[in-house]
């Protein structure tokens, strides 16, 4: 098992070290070093994962952990936990990684830093492996800014253009404000538990009941867990630190595909399911409102929109929100499913939309359209992610996005006073069909709109399209609903008794699979949803019938609205980032103004004069005067010497000689 | 490795007055023969590093107190003694000091004017380092800091920038005011101990240092107000060389003006004295008073770290002309930024927070040499060092933009490189302690993102600036000077142990004292 876990974890990091010193003069400039490591990496993902589906144990375990840092009375392990969480992520990982890997030699060929792109891949891939394998709060902060670091790199790929570059600091800085809640949050942990920071052990802590303390009215426990998903609002885009996944689009297609829609960003849904058991109902109920909330929020901002990437960026923070929704209100087995089939089939949209990327040369869908007879193995997998995505019965989509409006609708039913949530959640799912078949449309079907763009459009080679057909089988729905083997293996863990609703009255359910009765109206609701949006949206971007000119004009001020993205971003301009240089510039100020002038040069006159005015050798005044007077009548010295003397070297050597016995000698007397 | 006993049982001593031979040497050499004084200096850096290295192989992990002592009657009349050795605080230091020196010798490569008298200087500066460091008698500790005052002095003076005269001045009046009221602390020490002595060794033991009630220009001290009183000297000598906001505005000067090499020590090493001071000689002599300031420490060092890294985000924000735009002034801002966590660290008394303190000393040195390294390496070459003034030179360089990345992501803590990990010891030493100082010392962490990914931005990323199309990327001889402390700053990150093993039997042993008292 540990060798299998380390050749998984350090390949990528053997083909990252390769890459950056080698990579330039490899053979094909060492692609196939990333790529074959990855698919190691891959194949021994798949033999641990069917081996643990083999024995049809959810409650699989295996740990071990080294000394890492031993001081007196303090200790950090380093460890790595592997359970069906894990090896699903891994198998999720490892894929997506490897199918990016083989697109992007197709997608990047011709790239002047081809090799450092697979380099950055590459140690992406180990980070997010070390993500999910480790046993501790401490280890997955670790990997948790690494995989940030990675983004902040392949954001910025191209960095001579300046958005690039404005794009990856804005990721790296936003995330970091999260992380900063989440360390925090390992603060409060290691402080309240003595130092605690392996998941198992501190559930155990937390179960025993020994996690107490309060802060303003909440109890610590909520407050931790509240600050350790600041960490998740940050990676997953959820809002309001969601505002940098639409600028990191900037990056190449693949990137997006593999960091900012698959894996990366699942990392902060990853995080909630690890630490399910530790969050108290109130948190949970704070991530469900985030979560749901984020889902609405970012659908809505994706109607407008006609840049076809940024279009399923919003998708990709919409369907995060989905995710932490459902673990929220509880649906475990659904967020985490929906992680799994998000990951192919929002990987495929991105991978189909860089192959229109780099066939049609532009990310303007208007200027696209009627690329279905030049591009087909790129429709039809485009096509096939899209009903998917949009919850169409026997896609994958609808498999976990079904569960997840389940659970939500269950919790609604029994605590009414948050009913608000599971209405977020049907209305996103409404809006995604809508929004997702206007990409559609607008960019495969109806007139070509720019004879330019559509005569030189071509099917991309297979290095990129074997890919797609491959994510696309992934996005069938009997792949994860075949013999259930999803749900024997994730299985929502026992909940704490502190979790079953015991601290807040008000809030049940929890704890409860959903009733049959919600399945079922879900599934109608849903499809009746799912339904009206791809109709309206055949009606406006097929037929044309409606026009979503006249509706914008008609709704102006919704419209900007959404095309200024509720205007987020110029609200932390003038709130954060500006007020923030004047205090820079006045810090710089008051420090050379004030402290420097005044404080301290002020006192050079007084000091000078004592020192040189008074004759005063008396024994009282040894201390201030006599060492001070030496010492400006040395450098007064020096000055002398250099003006005088410059480049005559022997003289300064005497000169340090002498000062250094004359100050010896005043310190004997 | 086996060393002879005539090296071994003498080996600080050796460190210390290697240099000092070195110094000799070269000053009888001709001037006209510089490639062979050039080799003769780093011939006597490098058996100091060697002879760092045998220390760190044969120092005793287990063993909290001094190792590798010596001991001689000085001048017997005042009880002094040349009296050195080593510890968990200091070896760290003495490694530090050794490294940096040697690295530094071949940053100088390129010095042209009046290369006798720096390598000179520089020689004697190193040995008054080490000496600092070695030193157990409080009146040896005060000779080598006077000694390595001086050399500073002239380093900064001759071989630096347009207003070097104004930085040395300044640089030297601050240390020596410092030193004077350290001079009066240890006066005090000697006279009101029983026997008088000055050895530190003495001094920490409880019960050595008696002080009376007494008066002071007609002012009635009790003992405990007067022990206070001397902290508070010994406190403010030591925080103008960490240094402790106010005391901190030579710093930024003296750096911009020093020539490259002395930055690298200035901000290596000599900062480290400040800290070290604290720990060497204020925590074990006077325990009641250091727990008794604890709380202002702490405030200091949120202070440090907060202020610090504001100043340093305005020479990205503001103009040249007020002040701004300078990369060498944002590197020792962001210095004083990360000396904050040393003194949040040290302020706590626990174990994560002190051992997280000496380590973020020992790494800022690693970190900060490299910053200044890669400055003066740009400096070289285009003779300016305005932020503004680069652009894109990521494409022209990339090496060169790979190195000073790296060092980047080193200070601002990024997991996986050293500084990240004293930096989180000293975070959850500290909360314990002190939760809400803590919280918003977190601060720092996002504002040092800020600002040095800013400055990486906007020297290596975008359009590459035309001017700049045959600028040659780092030569072999700097990335010598580079991957060294490069390795250290990864290996460190992923295994801390090595540096940690040193050091925390005598850190626990600090700790139980100020316990204790």
């Amino acid at each position: 098992m540990l060798e299998k876990l380390l050749l998984i974890w350090l390949l990528p990091l053997a083909a990252f070290l390769i890459q950056v010193f080698l990579g330039k003069r490899l053979y094909r400039r060492g692609d196939w070093v990333s790529c074959g490591a990855v698919f190691t990496s891959f194949i021994f993902s798949c033999v641990l994962f069917f081996n643990m589906l083999g024995e049809h144990n959810p409650h699989f375990k295996w740990t071990t952990s080294w000394d890492w840092i031993f001081l007196p009375d303090f200790q950090l392990k380093f460890g790595l936990l592997v359970d069906t969480v894990t090896l699903s992520m891994l198998v999720v990982i490892t894929l997506v990684s490897l199918l990016v890997h083989v697109y992007s030699i197709g997608y990047m060929a011709g790239d002047k830093l081809y090799s450092r792109y697979f380099a950055y891949l590459s140690f992406f891939t180990f980070s997010m492996v070390g993500l999910v394998l480790v046993d501790n709060l401490f280890s997955i902060y670790i990997f948790w800014e690494l995989v940030g670091l990675a983004s902040y790199l392949l954001i910025g790929f191209w960095f001579e253009k300046p958005s690039a570059s404005n794009a990856a600091k804005k990721a790296f800085l936003t995330t970091r404000i999260g992380d900063i809640g989440m360390f925090l949050g390992i603060l409060i942990i290691f402080f309240n538990t003595n130092g605690i920071l392996e998941y198992e052990k501190l559930f155990q802590y937390v179960a025993d009941g020994k996690f107490t303390g309060e802060f303003l009215g909440m109890s610590l426990l909520t407050v931790a867990g509240i600050l350790l998903f600041f960490g998740a609002i940050g990676k997953s885009a959820q809002f309001p630190l969601h505002i940098w996944l639409p600028d990191a689009m900037e990056g190449p297609t693949p990137v997006s595909a593999l960091i900012h829609a698959a894996t990366m960003v699942a990392a902060g849904v990853y995080l909630v399911t690890r630490m399910f058991v530790f969050f108290t109902p109130d948190a949970l109920l704070f991530i469900a409102y985030i979560g749901s909330f984020t889902a609405l929020f970012a659908a809505t901002m994706a109607l407008t929109h006609n840049d076809i990437k940024k279009v399923l960026a919003y998708s990709t923070i919409s369907q995060l929100g989905y995710m932490m929704m459902g673990l929220g209100v509880g649906a475990y087995v659904a967020g985490f499913l929906h992680l799994v089939t998000h990951a192919a089939f929002k990987a495929s949209l991105f991978l189909c939309s860089g192959s229109v990327i780099h066939a049609a040369h532009t990310q303007d869908m208007r200027q696209m359209g009627g690329l279905k007879q030049k591009m087909p193995i790129t429709f039809w997998a485009t096509l096939i992610a899209t009903l998917s995505i949009s919850g169409v019965p026997f896609f994958s989509g609808f498999v976990s996005k079904d569960m997840l409006l389940a659970g939500a609708l269950s919790f609604a039913t029994e605590n009414p006073q948050h009913a608000l949530i599971a209405i977020f959640a049907f209305i996103t799912a409404g809006l995604t069909a809508f929004y997702m078949f206007r990409l559609v449309f607008m960019t495969f079907f109806g007139a070509p709109k720019d004879p330019k763009v559509f005569s030189h459009a071509h099917e991309s080679p297979l290095t990129m399209t074997l890919p797609l057909m491959i994510l696309s089988v992934l996005s069938f729905g009997f792949i994860f609903t075949y013999n259930h083997w999803f749900e024997a293996i994730i299985q929502k863990p026992a909940l704490l008794n502190y979790q079953s609703g015991l601290s807040v009255g008000s809030l049940k359910a929890l704890g409860h699979a959903p009733h049959d009765a919600s399945h079922l109206i879900t599934v109608i609701l849903s499809i009746a949803l799912a339904g009206t949006g791809i109709f309206l949206s055949y009606l406006f971007y097929f037929k044309g019938v409606l026009s979503a000119k006249n509706w914008a004009h008609r709704f102006q001020s919704m419209y900007q609205t959404l095309v200024h993205l509720y205007w987020v971003d110029e609200l932390y301009e003038w709130t954060v980032v500006r007020p923030l240089i004047r205090l820079n510039n006045f810090m710089a100020h008051f420090d050379n103004r004030v402290i420097d002038d005044r404080l301290v040069d002020g006192w050079v006159p007084l000091t000078s004069n004592t020192a040189f005015y008074s004759g005063d050798f008396d024994n009282v005044a040894i201390d201030q005067t006599l060492v001070d007077g030496t010492g400006l009548s040395i450098a007064k010295g020096g000055m002398e010497v250099r003006k005088i003397q410059t480049g005559r070297i022997q003289q300064y050597l005497i000169l340090a000689l002498a000062a250094l016995c004359i100050i010896l000698l005043i310190l004997m007397l | 490795m086996e060393l002879p006993n005539f090296i071994y049982h003498h080996l600080l001593s050796w460190m210390i007055f290697l240099p000092v031979i070195g110094m000799l040497v070269i000053s009888v050499l001709p001037n006209a023969k510089k490639e062979a004084m050039k080799w003769v200096a780093s011939g006597f850096t490098l058996l100091p590093l060697l002879l760092g290295i045998a220390l760190f192989l044969n120092f005793d992990r287990q063993e909290a107190g001094l190792q590798f002592m010596e001991q001689y009657s000085w001048i017997p009349t005042f009880n002094i003694h040349y009296f050195v050795g080593a510890d968990g605080l200091s070896v760290t230091m003495i490694l530090l000091t050794a490294l940096l020196s040697f690295l530094c010798i071949f940053a100088s490569w390129n010095i042209k004017e009046g290369l006798k008298g720096y390598l000179c200087m520089f020689l004697l500066l190193e040995a008054g380092m080490m000496g600092v460091f070695c030193a157990l008698d409080f009146f040896l500790f005060y000779v080598f800091w006077e000694v390595m005052l001086l050399p500073m002095y002239f380093l900064i003076g001759i071989w630096g920038g347009p207003k070097k005269e104004y930085a040395a001045i300044k640089f030297f009046l601050y240390t020596l005011f410092g030193s004077v009221l350290m001079l009066v602390a240890m006066l005090a020490f000697y006279f009101y101990s029983e026997p008088h002595t000055f050895s530190l060794v003495e001094l920490s033991k409880p019960g050595t240092l008696v002080v009376k009630d007494l008066t002071l220009f007609g002012i009635a001290l009790s003992a405990a107000a007067f022990k206070k009183m001397l902290f508070i000297f010994l406190f403010i000598g030591f925080a103008i060389k960490v240094p402790i906001f106010p005391f901190h505005t030579w710093l930024p000067l003296a750096h911009v003006e020093a020539p490259t090499p002395i930055s690298v020590i200035l901000a290596g090493v000599l900062l480290k004295m400040g800290t070290y001071g604290l720990l060497r000689i204020s925590f074990p002599i006077l325990p009641q008073e250091t727990y008794w300031f604890s709380y202002a420490l702490a405030i200091f060092g949120l202070i440090n770290i907060v202020y610090g890294a504001l100043c340093a985000m305005a020479q990205i924000t503001l103009s040249e002309k007020k002040g701004g735009n300078d990369l060498k002034k944002l590197i020792a801002y962001s210095s004083i930024s990360h000396m904050g966590y040393v003194i949040l660290g040290m302020s706590v008394f626990t174990i994560e927070g002190i051992n997280g303190a000496v380590f973020q000393m020992f790494n800022h040195g690693i970190t900060t040499a490299m910053l200044f390294l890669l400055v003066g390496v740009i400096y070289d070459r285009v003779h300016h060092r305005k932020i503004d003034g680069f652009g894109g030179l990521g494409v022209q360089v990339p090496i060169y933009t790979g190195i000073v990345s790296l060092a980047f992501f080193a200070s601002l803590g990024l997991p996986g490189l050293s500084s990240f990990i004293s930096e989180a010891l000293v975070f959850l030493g500290a909360f314990k302690v002190y939760p809400s100082i803590t919280v918003l010392a977190t601060l720092g962490i996002i504002l040092n993102a800020a600002f040095f990914l800013w400055a990486l931005q906007k020297i290596f990323l975008g359009p590459l600036n035309q001017k700049y199309i045959n600028l040659k990327d780092v030569s072999a001889r700097e990335l010598f000077t580079l991957v060294p402390l490069g390795i250290l700053v990864v290996f460190l990150g992923i295994y801390p142990m090595p540096v940690l093993d040193l050091m925390k039997q005598t850190l626990d042993q600090i700790l139980i004292l100020i316990q204790a008292a």
